[in-house]
């Protein structure tokens, strides 16, 4: 089943044509009505009019999350706020949330994105889903929520969390597919082979997993786990949220949904795009969003692209499942974290040294953090309640700011390692 | 009555107390006490010694995190009774300990403790005429 066949089977020749003719209405678009791209364009020497195919696109300047940062909240909103139905945001870097805004048109484009994406993990109308993402803020559990809804499967909205309500759920409401991130799916199927519910009185023959990256043989484990057949879909909020890609049944790439979002591959260091087939950093431009236009938003995924036809007959262009990433971001269930924002709340609280280094680890299937930070001489008093009082109030902090828990441990001043380079900060134990 | 005390943060690690104990003796300053409170990942080592001033520039020079508070310290009889006699009067007037830790040095028996108002404990201790014990009962 394919959701859209004028769309993702189109010819090259045409696509490139829809495409072109997007990105000059798009062009044109935010040149008037978003100053910073006004500003980007002016300083590049680029007129809308410069724009007149899809080959043009090289032409455009890149942005970053950092231009996101920088025009906090509203500031790259394309439309008034009174076109704008739906905000959703994800922690940010120095306190500020990337926050990005949806039209109603742009709300229909996501959900047909994730319908189709639905579609091609074989989910449809027969199909009961659960959808363990994380509803609110976060992209991942309403954006997941409207696409199930629009190919007419039967939707639990649960959120995530609750472990046991999950399987006692999956069970009673014979669910057949499942929606989360891989790392609680993997946790799920732990705690169900610990529960005794035995695996053949589940119905559950697909998942739908994301928001994080996960490797072939993550895929593979969570296939034999739960004896279904895994998918993997890709996006992030700055783009639309996910439903950006999708893998087939076929699992040779994720199909991007590129006639709304054009993907390019560009060389890391010299930021020059690269021909098919070679890594580098996967950047986007959002053809059709009007809410918030994203143009060469530099995602610093590291993947390519094939723009073979696929086995299952679709002619959209394959991106290969997410390798790495470019800069240190961290993903952690689903949350994006730079440890930046660590250093942040730590000289804002300025109780500790600010020498820190941030333990990733993965138990029962689960993303821990363990912040392990200096003391400050200074600071220390002659009882312990003070120090877990201190430690407390970093943990208190860290989950306000990055909206994750973080097991904080004090130690001793001078303990961690001083590095002559670029710092490290982050060890990450999860395979 | 009050005497100085060090404070020294410990991670939990094998040798670690050792190490704070080589620098001690290498400098020939007594312990009168040692107390560990102790937690999963660190403990914070209480010292009365001979020498604190000594004993924490010493310390810091080793890396150790040591620093210096007062506490409250009182002489006991050695007799069966005697700390609870003490203890009485300070939650009679609602003071709380926060910690406490007692020990025999010489012919003397000490009790060394921190509360939660330290003005109205000192009160306490001069109406009852409780005898304090000073830095120089506890030289070598």
């Amino acid at each position: 089943m394919i959701w859209n066949k004028d769309i993702e089977c189109m010819s090259r020749d045409n696509m490139r044509k829809l495409q072109s003719e997007r990105l000059r209405e798009l062009v044109q678009r935010v040149y008037n009505n978003v100053f910073f791209y006004r500003k980007r364009m002016d300083e590049a020497g680029v007129k809308p009019s410069h724009i007149k195919s899809i080959d043009d696109i090289v032409k455009l300047p890149f942005m970053y999350k950092q231009d996101l940062r920088d025009n906090y909240p509203f500031g790259l909103f394309a439309v008034p706020m009174k076109e704008i139905v739906r905000v959703h945001a994800s922690s940010g870097t120095t306190g500020k949330p990337t926050t990005v805004g949806y039209t109603r048109n742009d709300l229909k484009i996501w959900k047909e994105a994730v319908a189709r994406c639905f579609t091609m993990s074989g989910i449809g109308v027969e199909d009961t889903i659960q959808v363990a993402y994380g509803y609110g803020l976060f992209t991942g559990g309403l954006g997941v929520h409207y696409g199930a809804e629009e190919v007419g499967a039967s939707v639990i909205p649960i959120s995530g969390g609750n472990t046991r309500r999950q399987l006692q759920l999956m069970t009673d409401y014979n669910v057949t597919a499942l929606a989360c991130t891989p790392s609680y799916a993997l946790h799920l199927a732990d705690a169900m082979a610990e529960s005794g519910i035995d695996l053949d009185k589940l119905k559950l023959k697909k998942g739908f997993f994301g928001a994080e990256p996960w490797t072939e043989n993550m895929r593979l484990e969570l296939e034999r786990k739960w004896g279904i057949q895994a998918y993997d879909i890709y996006g992030l909020s700055e783009v639309m949220g996910p439903g950006v890609s999708n893998d087939c049944m076929f699992h040779s790439g994720l199909h991007v949904n590129e006639d709304h979002f054009f993907p390019e591959i560009i060389d890391p260091v010299t930021k020059e795009p690269l021909p098919e087939g070679e890594e580098g950093e996967l950047v986007f431009t959002t053809l059709t969003k009007e809410g918030i236009p994203m143009i060469r938003y530099n995602t610093r995924d590291l993947s390519m692209l094939n723009y073979e036809k696929c086995e299952c007959g679709r002619t959209l262009v394959r991106m290969k499942k997410i390798t790495g990433r470019s800069d240190d971001m961290l993903i952690i269930r689903g949350v994006n974290l730079f440890p930046s924002q660590i250093e942040h709340v730590l000289l804002e609280l300025c109780e500790t040294s600010a020498h820190y280094m941030l333990y990733v680890d993965r138990q029962n299937n689960l993303d821990t953090l363990e912040l392990q930070v200096e003391m400050d001489e200074t600071k220390l008093t002659d009882t312990i309640k003070d120090l877990q009082n201190l430690s407390k109030r970093i943990q208190h902090a860290l989950n306000s700011a990055i909206g994750l828990s973080v097991k904080v441990t004090l130690v001793e001043p001078k303990s961690i390692p001083r590095s002559e380079g670029k710092a490290i900060r982050v060890v990450d134990r999860r395979k | 009555m009050t005497i100085r005390q060090l404070s020294i943060f410990m991670e939990n690690k094998p040798g670690i107390l050792n190490e704070m104990l080589a620098v001690l003796a290498d400098n020939n300053i007594n312990i009168a006490s040692l107390t560990v409170a102790d937690t999963d990942e660190y403990g914070i080592v209480r010292l009365l010694v001979s020498d604190p001033e000594m004993a924490q520039e010493k310390l810091r020079e080793k890396q150790f995190t040591v620093r210096i508070h007062d506490v409250l310290s009182l002489e006991m009889d050695p007799q069966p009774g005697s700390m609870y006699k003490i203890m009485r009067q300070f939650a009679e007037a609602g003071i709380s300990m926060e910690y406490v830790y007692a020990f025999s040095y010489g012919s003397k028996s000490i009790v060394v403790f921190r509360t939660n108002n330290r003005e109205k404990a000192i009160e306490v201790i001069k109406e009852n005429k409780f005898k304090s014990v000073t830095e120089e009962d506890l030289r070598y």
